[in-house]
């Protein structure tokens, strides 16, 4: 009786796995960068809204997977957040759809309110130890990065150039982990996405300028990275309609009302 | 039967699974420059994960000193101090400990126990003594619902005969309950220890994942369970291979401690 009843469990269950595939209109898979998901999300909802016979679904996994299933076909999209595109994506098309400011983070009880790209070099290589030697008080530096492999990581480090992190740097897997380290901790250095700045910490200036949106607009603030959607060139159809729409006036104000900036 | 068969069937897949994916990354890194550097940067090729491997004993060690002696003695204390009635409570209660998300324990663990530890000990706070605190409380329930299951199938005869002999209650628990339920208690701390070696969320949240030897309790650690569950989403290739190979490790860990408290359970039962 069990048997008869867990099979026909299970004969249920790969019926509607079967069944998934099958819905009337084009599907699209959109995949990768864990920034942008919730982003990619918000447009396909409205893109959807409009196209109604289109279906998207996004799914996260990072940059590293988005080039990875753009390149397979696993999902026709991918997107990606990185400054420079490793070369396996070179066969792919590379649209950028916004960009995200990457802003340096302390504790607001540091006094310390602006940093060269240098010094941050050093700081992050572990040379600098002590923020009296930026500036600071007689404290010493505690390095928050992000793992290995987190576009955001790849891109600061690409960005400030040539940095090996220190052995010492503590590792958080989310901008939200590194946010509430540096809150927590008044000796701690840590590097965000710029839409997610609050309150309980503080942005330094780097060489001198402001982490604001106006500054990464006017291309003055330099820890800039791109968002790119990755596709099997030339797009057609539904993907070209819909990387259009997140290009349009309506998709870009989308993006900047949550944070992001626009990709011009 | 076919559902009995479903959960040894999945282990199987499991082990398949991630042998299948690690033990040739193993073979061709080399055992040594695996398992023995501690060099580990995925992105230049060097998988080294000897400063991890010591992590986790050492983030498991400190949650026994901190798990072993609490459970144990608030095992002793339900079983031959307190009436029944009161027990049949407070059990219940302890077990719901284990229902608790490590997320919450993690939670705890940043917000209360790292900022102590930062402003009395110093250090980052983020650190091998944070993370021994939160599983060592972790790791309670297990222990103690082993713990008292063992003394309670002690027989009555043995508590009798040492108070008819004239020693006082205490003298009688560790003399001669504590004695009777050696092996017992033995397998509730090795199964607490496979419990704490193998949990991710909280010590993600608590032990600063650096990946380095550390020099004190003080110092951040990465554990085995923490790196796989921070880089998988992101990591292909070799690296993504390098994780299923720290899998490896980790399962290979988990059932020798497993087959250490199934043989502690054997002794017991057959010396009795």
């Amino acid at each position: 009786m069990l048997f008869k009843k867990s099979l026909i469990l299970v004969i249920g269950l790969a019926l509607i796995v079967c069944g998934c595939g099958r819905r009337a209109g084009t599907s699209l898979t959109v995949a990768g960068s864990t920034a942008f998901q919730p982003f990619a999300e918000k447009l396909a909802e409205q893109f959807m809204a409009k196209r109604p016979a289109v279906n998207i679904t996004v799914q996260g996994g990072g940059s590293a997977l988005g080039i990875q299933a753009a390149r397979s076909g696993a999902a026709q999209i991918g997107m990606a957040d990185l400054v420079e595109l490793p070369p396996e994506a070179k066969e792919l098309l590379g649209v950028t759809v916004a960009r995200d400011g990457i802003a340096i983070i302390v504790n607001p009880a540091n006094t310390l309110t602006n940093l060269g790209l240098e010094q941050i070099r050093g700081i992050f290589q572990g040379t600098i130890k002590n923020w009296q030697e930026v500036g600071g008080a007689d404290h010493p530096v505690r390095v928050i990065s992000r793992e290995a492999g987190s576009g955001t990581r790849s891109s600061f480090e690409t960005i400030i150039g040539g940095i090996t992190l220190a052995n010492a740097a503590l590792i958080q897997d989310s901008n939200g982990t590194i946010r509430e380290t540096v809150a927590n901790d008044r000796d701690a250095v840590g590097y965000l996405s710029h839409g997610l700045l609050n309150a309980k910490v503080k942005a330094l200036r780097a060489n001198g300028v402001e982490c604001t949106e106006k500054e990464i607009v006017t291309g003055r603030y330099k820890l800039v990275r791109p968002v790119f959607l990755l596709v099997q060139p030339p797009p057609a159809g539904a993907v070209k309609d819909f990387i259009d729409y997140i290009l349009s006036g309506e998709g870009q104000e989308t993006i900047r009302q949550n944070g992001l900036l626009p990709a011009q | 039967m076919a559902l009995a068969f479903t959960a040894l069937t999945s282990l199987l897949l499991i082990a398949i699974f991630i042998f299948k994916e690690g033990i040739p990354f193993i073979a061709r890194v080399g055992f040594k420059d695996f398992l023995l550097s501690s060099d580990w940067r995925p992105q230049a090729g060097h998988f080294g994960i000897y400063p991890m491997i010591i992590a986790s004993l050492l983030v498991t060690f400190g949650a026994m000193l901190v798990g072993a002696p609490l459970g144990i003695a608030c095992a002793v204390f339900l079983n031959e101090f307190v009436s029944r009635p009161v027990t049949r409570i407070i059990k219940p209660t302890i077990e719901l400990l284990a229902g608790i998300p490590s997320v919450v324990y993690g939670f705890i663990g940043v917000v209360v126990v790292a900022p102590l530890i930062r402003s009395q000990f110093g250090g980052p706070g983020l650190s091998m003594l944070c993370a021994s605190l939160i599983l060592g409380v972790m790791v309670l329930p297990t222990i103690i619902s082993i713990s008292t299951d063992v003394l309670a199938s002690v027989p009555n005869a043995y508590r009798e005969g040492a108070l008819a002999l004239g020693a006082t209650r205490w003298q009688s628990v560790h003399m001669v309950i504590l004695k009777a339920g050696r092996s017992g208690i033995v397998a509730a701390v090795i199964l607490g220890m496979g419990r704490a070696i193998g949990e991710t969320m909280a010590v993600i949240m608590v032990a600063g994942n650096t990946v380095q030897l550390p020099h004190s309790a003080l110092d951040s650690v990465c554990t085995l369970t923490a790196k796989i569950a921070m880089e998988m989403g992101s990591a292909t290739g070799a690296h993504r291979q390098a994780l299923f190979a720290i899998g490896v490790v980790l399962f290979l860990m988990i059932m020798m401690f497993n087959a250490l408290a199934m043989s502690a359970i054997k002794k017991r039962s057959a010396s009795k």
